[in-house]
């Protein structure tokens, strides 16, 4: 005898240990819907988080750029056009005008965490009779390499980067066949100033074939000096202390400094479409999982009401009223819900972790972080349960409005 | 407070069915009936005439088309279903011709069902009082066997202790050893006789056996829906 629970509990626990089959059916079910949802959600979860690490360690959350040079069209008079055909002019690397003080206004703004100035243009990376295109990258390394974290990606030599040093990628560097500590020249891409040598101090992998073999860092001035712009910056780029802040800043500091400023969510927005398309499609299949639950739940109740009528009939004869009754079959919904939630919120974080250990990206790194949000599982063993409460409740009031004169007679 | 002498009165009782037809057929046609206190009576009849229509609407299971019932002397017209339940659960035994107890409970647990249901004892005082009924049936060393796993007239037995748990005015048996060889049924029938000398419980008992009949204080033949005959014995056996 369980003493101190009421009849309504001690009723539906003694029912459900009676119809111990069907119980323990209906708890694999749940568990398994639940499982699948648990470990589906963190899954998704887990693989966007590796992503948004990725995209957020790889590149800034704003680019300030300057503003693109525009054609304006030449009035010979008030509303007459001298030319009809007005050409695109070509974007030449220019720098951000002001940019130390637009780089000093920007830090003070709340939120901003750091802001590095960078100088980019195209050249050409030659050793001997091999060659390739890149793309220089002049910053300076204490600014920059915290917010695009380059460090955790050397694989060979030192982050190091003076006034002839050059940092590549290890395509690149396989391609001119060369090793750290080896000399390259790189070529100015926009003409007219001399070849540089270089020292390899470091390679990198950036974990794309793209990027490895088009990515070198330079220091600022060597930067400045390749692509001819001494003194000047092509963009500025800035980590945010809240990443999905970026796009309000971006729109905030475009206007106030007349500048372009592109934010990482605006630049990635096929990704978020993509996160959204799954994240509709997760919770479809969560419905989905939660209705097939209540039909099993609801299903198994209603078997066992029409089993039990006669001793429902008993009950109420014995003076059971009709919310005792009603309270009989909730909870048993209840508690089916909340094992089987409680069983599969296990089983869904076993799947995970053995999912996280042996799913793995081609450089051997784990494919998603393994993340079990409590919250996640205190909400779905809570909807679980309420999902049986409300299975239960046709089932439960068909048992209470049993008449108990015939249901005695069967 | 002292209980009243009877332990049920029935007057002027009706009732009528439409079965699903514009014209209503009445099947009780003014019962009048008195049972004092400590009475042990039969209600006999053939089939039709009546009898569980009767014992549904003595039960509160049924409401009555017309006429008064009381039970152990409180009226029963007006009262709402919860009220009806309560009554019911507190004042009136059941006991079924398929014993119709709850196979998922042990023996002590059906009988403390009814308290159970209350909810207005403490388990220990449950538990005791169960305990001593099941002993009464003489089935203690069975009080923690599912009763699922007892012979027919053990089960009845159960059923017997559970219909006393809440001390009832009144015993309603509906064909109890009608499902029993003759040697439980009269095993189970000496019990009831030996519960009603010792507590003076009533009960009324609807019964075919016309030889278990025989052996109760009174027996009131239904015929047609009306009482035909109510016969005092003042010698059963």
């Amino acid at each position: 005898m369980i003493r101190w629970l009421p009849f309504d509990w001690f009723t539906a626990m003694r029912f459900m240990r009676d119809g111990w089959v069907q119980t323990i059916f209906i708890l694999v079910g749940v568990s398994l819907g639940v499982g699948v949802t648990i470990f589906m959600s963190e899954m998704l979860s887990g693989v966007q988080a590796n992503f948004l690490h990725r995209v957020l360690t790889a590149q800034a959350m704003i680019v300030v750029l300057p503003p693109d040079e525009l054609a304006v069209a030449l009035h010979t008079a008030p509303g007459v056009v001298e030319d009809a055909v007005l050409q695109r002019p070509n974007q030449r690397p220019r720098s951000i005008d002001q940019w130390q003080n637009i780089r000093g206004q920007i830090e003070a703004t709340p939120g901003v965490s750091v802001v590095a100035p960078i100088i980019t243009g195209p050249g050409l990376a030659v050793r001997g009779n091999a060659s390739a295109s890149i793309s220089v990258i002049g910053s300076d390394p204490a600014d920059y390499f915290r917010i695009v974290r380059v460090p955790d990606y050397i694989v060979h030599g030192q982050l190091r980067l003076r006034a002839d040093d050059i940092l590549i990628g290890v395509d690149l560097a396989q391609q001119l066949g060369v090793a750290v500590a080896d000399k390259i020249t790189v070529v100015a891409g926009t003409g007219g100033r001399a070849p540089r040598p270089l020292t390899v101090t470091g390679i990198f992998d950036l974990g794309s074939k793209g990027v490895n073999l088009r990515t070198t860092f330079v220091a600022l001035r060597t930067g400045q000096s390749l692509v001819g712009l001494p003194g000047g910056v092509t963009s500025l780029e800035i980590a945010l202390a809240d990443p999905f802040a970026a796009e309000a800043t971006a729109q905030l500091l475009a206007p106030r400094y007349g500048v372009r400023a592109d934010s990482w969510i605006f630049t990635n927005k096929q990704f978020f479409i993509a996160v959204q398309a799954q994240n509709l499609s997760s919770l479809l299949i969560r419905i989905s999982v939660g209705l097939s639950a209540a039909f099993g739940v609801a299903s198994v109740l209603v078997v066992s009401v029409v089993q039990r009528a006669r001793e429902i009939g008993i009950l109420r004869a014995m003076g059971g009223r009709r919310g005792q009754i009603l309270r009989v079959f909730l909870i048993q919904g209840g508690i089916m819900e909340f094992g089987g939630a409680v069983l599969g919120s296990a089983l869904g974080a076993g799947i995970l972790l053995a999912w996280n250990r042996l799913a793995r990206q081609p450089d051997g790194s784990e494919m998603f972080p393994f993340l079990l949000d409590p919250w996640l599982v205190v909400g779905t063993v809570a909807v679980a349960t309420l999902v049986g409460v409300l299975a239960g409740m046709a089932p439960a009031m068909q048992a209470a409005r049993l008449d108990p004169a015939v249901a005695i007679r069967g | 407070m002292a209980e009243a002498p009877e332990a049920l009165r029935l007057s002027g009782i009706r009732k009528s069915f439409s079965a699903g037809t514009p014209r209503e057929v009445e099947v009780l046609h003014g019962i009048d009936l008195v049972l004092q206190h400590g009475e042990f009576c039969a209600l006999i009849g053939p089939s039709g005439s009546g009898k569980s229509t009767l014992l549904n609407i003595i039960g509160l299971l049924d409401r009555p088309s017309a006429g008064a019932l009381f039970i152990g002397g409180e009226a029963t017209a007006g009262l709402a279903d919860t009220a009806l339940t309560t009554l019911r659960g507190r004042r009136i035994g059941f006991v079924f011709q398929a014993h119709n107890l709850i196979g998922a409970f042990t023996a002590a647990e059906n009988v403390m069902m009814p308290r159970l249901l209350e909810r207005n004892w403490p388990d220990a005082a449950m538990r005791a009082e169960a305990e001593a009924l099941l002993e009464k049936v003489g089935l203690s060393r069975w009080r923690d066997t599912r009763v699922n796993n007892l012979s027919g007239g053990q089960a009845q037995r159960v059923a017997i202790a559970r219909a006393l748990a809440m001390n009832p005015v009144l015993v309603l048996a509906d064909e109890p050893t009608g499902n029993l060889d003759t040697a439980a049924a009269d095993g189970v029938f000496a019990l009831l006789r030996e519960i009603n000398a010792q507590n003076s419980t009533t009960f009324l008992i609807v019964t075919h056996d016309v030889r278990l009949s025989a052996l109760c204080d009174r027996v009131v033949e239904l015929v047609d829906g009306r009482i035909s005959t109510d016969k005092r014995q003042l010698h059963p056996g």
